[in-house]
């Protein structure tokens, strides 16, 4: 994500060491807007949204100043002080008093300028640290929209340090930026560390209201629309009204608004794989096209719209400024379930992907509650999930109507609850078993509203986009090939080609849950990711002959499998831990290979046990 | 003696001191509380009245019950 950017042309008439890189790192207190300012100065495109806690872990960035120096920029969690109670925190002072590489030469420190006197300590702080450092009052351009003043001249006197102020989204105060960056950088030498007499915290508040009092020279009360949204959105009634139907919005779109570009695509893809019979000779190499590659990668790309529409939706709770709120709701009623509030954020962003979910969990301070949050964050249902669901519901589940609901949407809802409840079963006793670790505090900011960036949304969808499109690309279509060769080869048959000789072994585990040899064959690569099991059934049944047909893979599995099989695979994927990377990456956040295999064992154990019941349940009731 | 978590939607007050263990103070006093701050309730939860939103200046704070009792407040 270092993407170099356009730059000035470089005069090297500096008596500096060529090609001396120097290091800049961005420090600020979370939602300062330090990545949105990374962004615009090298050109990446890392994630920004509107709550506090986005940024996790250290990134560097590259670009040249117009004066020719070449600058590593460090984008930083965000901290509130130099205390560094949670991962997230520990990572950026770290980074700041060189402890992972070296100390930087230069401390960008950002500070929310709308919020300039409960900000302003900040810079306080982080001046004791003694390293040379420019002040950016960010978020200048909000400040001027709700009649802030500030009087730059007063704080740089005081601070005796450059102070700059910016709007980091646009490029209105970057080219002083990077021109107090230049001017700073020859001086390095000489700045001298502060080592006055230890000051308190309390010193440095004293000493930051006294300057706030004088460099603020105009302060209206708060952003009046946020006080007006909150009303409603926070209010004891009407803000859970409004959070659910926000959730039943979210479902519905995800749900219905994908139908139609999905049924699109579907017909390409249809229409494709028969120009291709047509046009291909009838031998291994149409098969392999059709029924292994088209077939596989195929059955999961449809999927696209309904991932893109969730992601719609996820991000505009992010960007808006909701997502602090409800938090907030959710406080007390996840306290009373053994969690917290700031588990929520770590936890909603797992219905997008665990993965980030999981790395969301540095946030927390108490060891405990983000141990249990790593646990529980694979049973929200990510949106890999979405294409298994709905494939399976689709060929099994009647689209007729309960009251004013479908029963499809309704069997769906019901999955997702199924991984909420289970997710609060596994907190609390988790929490049992990890013991007493300290109660995750509450105590967060909530940021203003503010509108959702077209630009910041495009790339957000468009990264998604690009992981589910190259997952399909990548790992699926390899998955395709050779699952296409191990079904079509040795033998004319399933259960006598290699993967139905590899399927019988594993076969008896899974005879309790009422599993055919195409499930077991299509669940072992599904280990990959969970939407690799739709395309390895794609595969598979293609191979099978069973999907010339129109109706495609629907109609082979509403030929090949019961329906009590097809509830069994629905309740057996709310658990299954079908995805190495999230496995991989709860063993680094974890640094424990035990609490991998802890987590692999009882998220198997709970999905063979789901499936059993379920199997055996829907055989005795169905006859 | 009144704490934060006391005040009423709408209600404003002074912050006087705070109480409660260390690395609370240290929480409170780094997310931006400091004594003389002005201080008002705006939002609470449905459950137990927790949590509360707070405005600091013009930043909105949230805080649960308990840690809002860390905060010894006066009236303006
Ligand atoms: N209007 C305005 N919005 C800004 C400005 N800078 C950042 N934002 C917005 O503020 C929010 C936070 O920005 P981020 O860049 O994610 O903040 P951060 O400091 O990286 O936050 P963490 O990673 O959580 O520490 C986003 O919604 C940005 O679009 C600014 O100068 N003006
Ligand atoms: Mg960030």
């Amino acid at each position: 994500m270092s993407l170099e950017a356009p730059s000035a042309t470089s005069n090297d008439k500096n008596a500096e060491p060529q090609g001396k890189a120097f290091t800049l790192a961005l420090v600020g207190a979370p939602n300062a807007g330090k990545t949105t300012l990374f962004n615009g100065l090298t050109g990446g495109r890392a994630k920004i949204a509107n709550y506090p806690g986005v940024t996790v872990e250290m990134r560097e960035g590259r670009f040249t100043t117009p004066e020719g120096r070449k600058i590593i920029v460090q984008d930083l969690p965000g901290i509130h002080g130099l205390s560094g109670r949670s991962t997230d925190a520990r990572i950026a002072l770290n980074a700041i008093r060189g402890e992972i590489g070296k100390t930087p030469d230069l401390l960008l420190v950002l500070i929310d300028a709308p919020n300039l006197h409960s900000h302003l300590q900040f810079a306080f702080q982080i001046r004791s640290l003694g390293l040379p450092m420019i002040v950016v009052l960010n978020m200048i351009d909000l400040a001027k929209r709700d009649g802030v003043e500030i009087d730059l001249a007063a704080l740089e006197k005081s601070l005796g340090v450059p102070v700059v102020a910016t709007s980091a989204p646009r490029k209105a105060g970057r080219a002083a930026l990077v021109a107090a960056i230049d001017a700073a950088l020859p001086d390095l030498a000489q700045v001298t560390p502060d080592k006055d007499t230890e000051h308190s915290l309390r010193d440095f508040q004293i000493q930051a209201r006294q300057l706030s009092a004088r460099a603020v020279t105009a302060e209206p009360g708060m952003h009046r629309l946020t006080r007006t949204l909150d009303a409603i959105l926070l209010h004891p009634f009407f803000g859970f009204v409004t959070f659910l139907a926000i959730l039943f919005l979210v479902f519905q779109a995800v749900y219905a608004w994908a139908e139609w570009p999905m049924g699109v695509m579907d017909g390409a893809i249809t229409a494709l794989s028969g120009g291709l019979r047509g046009i291909l000779p009838d031998n291994w190499i149409e098969s392999l096209l059709v029924d292994g590659i088209i077939a596989g990668v195929g059955s999961v790309v449809i999927f696209l719209p309904q991932i893109l529409v969730l992601f719609f939706f996820i991000l505009i709770m992010e960007m808006s400024g909701y997502m602090a709120r409800a938090a907030f709701l959710m406080d007390e009623l996840m306290l009373r379930v053994g969690l917290n509030g700031r588990a929520f954020i770590p936890l909603l962003s797992s219905f997008a992907c665990a993965i980030p979910g999981i790395m969301a969990a540095r946030v927390m301070e108490s060891e405990r509650d983000r141990l249990t949050t790593i646990m529980i964050a694979p049973l929200m249902t990510c949106s890999a999930r979405i294409p298994v669901y709905i494939l399976i519901i689709g060929a099994f589940i009647p689209a007729s109507n309960v009251g004013p609901f479908g029963l499809q949407g309704l069997v769906m809802f019901a999955l997702y609850v199924a991984g909420i409840v289970s997710a609060v079963i596994v907190a609390f006793v988790f929490r049992r078993i990890l013991g007493r670790g300290g109660e995750q505090p509450l105590m967060m900011e909530l940021p203003s509203y503010k509108m959702p960036q077209l630009r910041d949304l495009l790339v957000g969808l468009w990264s998604r986009a690009k992981i589910f499109l190259r997952r399909a690309g990548t790992v699926i279509f390899t998955v395709s090939i050779v699952l296409w060769f191990l079904v079509s080869y040795p033998g004319n048959d399933l259960r006598s080609s290699f993967a139905g000789m590899i399927g019988r072994v594993i076969e008896p585990i899974f005879k309790p849950l009422g599993f055919n040899l195409e499930i077991v064959i299509a669940l072992v690569p599904g280990m990959a990711a969970r939407e690799v099991a739709v395309g390895a059934l794609g595969t598979v049944y293609a191979i099978d002959g069973a999907t010339e047909t129109s109706e495609g893979l629907y109609a082979a599995l509403q030929a090949g499998w019961s329906l009590p099989t097809a509830l069994a695979f629905l309740a057996w994927y709310v658990y299954a831990p079908q995805c190495i990377s999230t496995l991989a990456v709860v063993r680094r956040e974890t640094n424990s290979w035990a609490r991998m295999w802890g987590m692999t064992a009882y998220l198997f154990a709970l999905a063979w046990f789901a499936a059993f019941i379920t199997y055996r349940v829907a055989l005795a009731l169905l006859g | 003696m009144s704490r934060l978590h006391s005040l009423k939607r709408g209600q404003k007050a002074r912050i006087r001191a705070f109480h409660g263990d260390s690395t609370t103070e240290e929480a409170l006093r780094e997310i931006g509380f400091a004594e003389g701050d002005e201080v008002e309730l705006l939002e609470r939860g449905l459950v137990n009245g927790s949590p509360l939103s707070i405005r600091l200046d013009r930043t909105i704070l949230a805080l649960r019950k308990s840690e809002a009792a860390c905060i010894e407040i006066e009236a303006d």
